[in-house]
């Protein structure tokens, strides 16, 4: 199994690394792009703003590799997001592998959501022993909404997808790699795929 | 739902735990990462590291302990104490701290709330306060509470909070060690005036403590560290009579 987690300079990483870890599996960090296109699984991570997140993302070139990849990537937090056609944060053109935008929470919530919330309406076998309603951390003020590909839903002022799913690419808003027992189950599925 | 968060708290002086933890079945109870395993195995929400000597001296130290932690435990962490620079935090965090606390840097240089913000995203960044209420108004504290300032401690977190800062960690000095129970009133007044989270710390001493700085101090978290340590207060036991009253929690 080899493991890739595309490294574009955001975001914390090395959580994400260490949950594999913890599964017995090593992934190795890369913006090599013949390296994510032999990997057969690649990660896509991301922490903090959209707009400088997308920025180097086509500075590498990967913003045109990643819609064509054909192993399962997973798109973690604002990876997710940039999956999507576009994010309001930043005004931002996002990847469009996802036929969904992505936008703020209004102030009728504290913002960012932050903490523990449950994931319900599962339908993937990314979540193969997740029982319905299970806890899953989130830490994030944009979102995308709730559309046919979502294969969970969160509530947080609105019903909004809190995963997402089409063909060989799937995404997580919330952190399977800080989400307890129950998280690193969902990253065994990832690797199960 | 989103739930309500309930963190630990622990001291850390050159790497390692200080003060009492008085864990029972601990191979090794000055171990922050053996701790910190425990804690989320028994139902912690997130942990906090502050580390409470900080010096560039053993700055290494953290960054290795922060390394280790990352490795073996699976929920969220921030870690705080004698963090001051953009430099410092991108290493924290590359070492995968979810989350850095700053404290006495942001009052003497409020830039830096905003530099992290843009740098790191607002989600990485709380801003502790430490404030005590003199006379009726709440200031701001220095320096683990000993050093006044003439900040105000809601107008001090507005401005916070327009510069980026993701959380505000809330410790009332009146109420710290106390074990009489959180300081509501300010709680309440800040978790309205402001739109970002609020974590509610000093004063945890009995479960109904936490119930009420939920539901009458509007908190999104409450942290405490002795109730923990001593195992007065089991985690898992006080979110189950969290729920008994309804108050939203991860079980």
């Amino acid at each position: 199994m080899k493991l890739v987690i595309i490294d574009y300079g955001a975001g914390n990483i090395k959580s994400i690394q260490f949950a594999f870890k913890r599964l017995g599996v090593n992934a190795v960090l890369s913006n090599n792009i013949d390296e994510i296109r032999a990997a057969d699984k690649v990660i896509f991570p991301g922490v903090g703003e959209a707009s400088s997140a997308m920025k180097m993302l086509q500075e590498s070139g990967l913003d045109k590799v990643i819609p064509t990849l054909k192993q399962p990537v997973l798109g973690i937090c604002l990876g997710m997001q940039l999956m999507c056609n576009s994010s309001s944060e930043g005004n931002t053109k996002g990847l469009g592998i996802f036929n969904v935008d992505v936008k703020r929470f209004t102030n009728a919530v504290k913002v960012p959501q932050m903490g523990w919330n449950v994931i319900y309406n599962l339908k993937s076998d990314l979540f193969t022993g997740i029982k319905e309603k299970e806890f899953m951390y989130l830490v994030h003020s944009f979102y995308a909404e709730n559309c046919k590909e979502a294969i969970a839903t969160t509530d947080y002022e609105v019903e909004y997808a809190s995963a997402l799913q089409k063909d060989n690419f799937y995404g997580v808003q919330f952190h399977p790699e800080k989400s307890g027992v129950e998280g690193a189950k969902i990253l065994q599925n990832f690797l199960d795929l | 739902m989103l739930t309500k968060r309930i963190i630990p708290c622990l001291d850390i002086k050159n790497g390692r735990t200080v003060k009492g933890v008085n864990f029972v079945n601990l191979i090794d109870a000055g171990d922050p990462v053996v701790l910190a395993k425990q804690y989320a195995d028994l139902g912690a929400d997130e942990l906090v590291f502050l580390d409470i000597a900080a010096t560039l001296e053993n700055r290494g130290t953290t960054l290795d302990m922060v390394l280790k932690i990352a490795e073996q435990v699976n929920i969220p962490f921030t870690v705080g104490g004698g963090i001051s620079s953009v430099a410092h935090v991108d290493k924290l965090l590359k070492c995968g701290a979810d989350k850095v606390s700053i404290n006495s840097s942001a009052v003497k240089r409020p830039e830096l709330v905003n530099e992290l913000a843009e740098k790191f995203g607002s989600q990485c960044v709380v801003v502790a306060i430490d404030a005590k209420q003199i006379d009726g108004e709440w200031l701001v504290h220095l320096a683990g509470g000993t050093i006044p300032t003439e900040l105000n401690l809601f107008e001090w977190a507005k401005e916070v909070e327009s510069r980026g800062a993701g959380e505000i960690l809330f410790t009332s000095m009146n109420h710290d060690g106390t074990k009489a129970g959180f300081a509501n009133e300010a709680l309440a007044k800040l978790s309205s005036a402001l739109n970002i989270p609020i974590i509610a710390s000093g004063g945890a001493g009995n479960i109904q403590h936490f119930a009420d700085t939920f539901t009458k101090g509007k908190a999104d978290a409450a942290l405490a560290a002795s109730v923990f340590h001593f195992g007065e207060i089991p985690v898992l036991e006080l979110k189950e009579a969290l729920k008994e009253q309804k108050i939203p929690v991860r079980i």
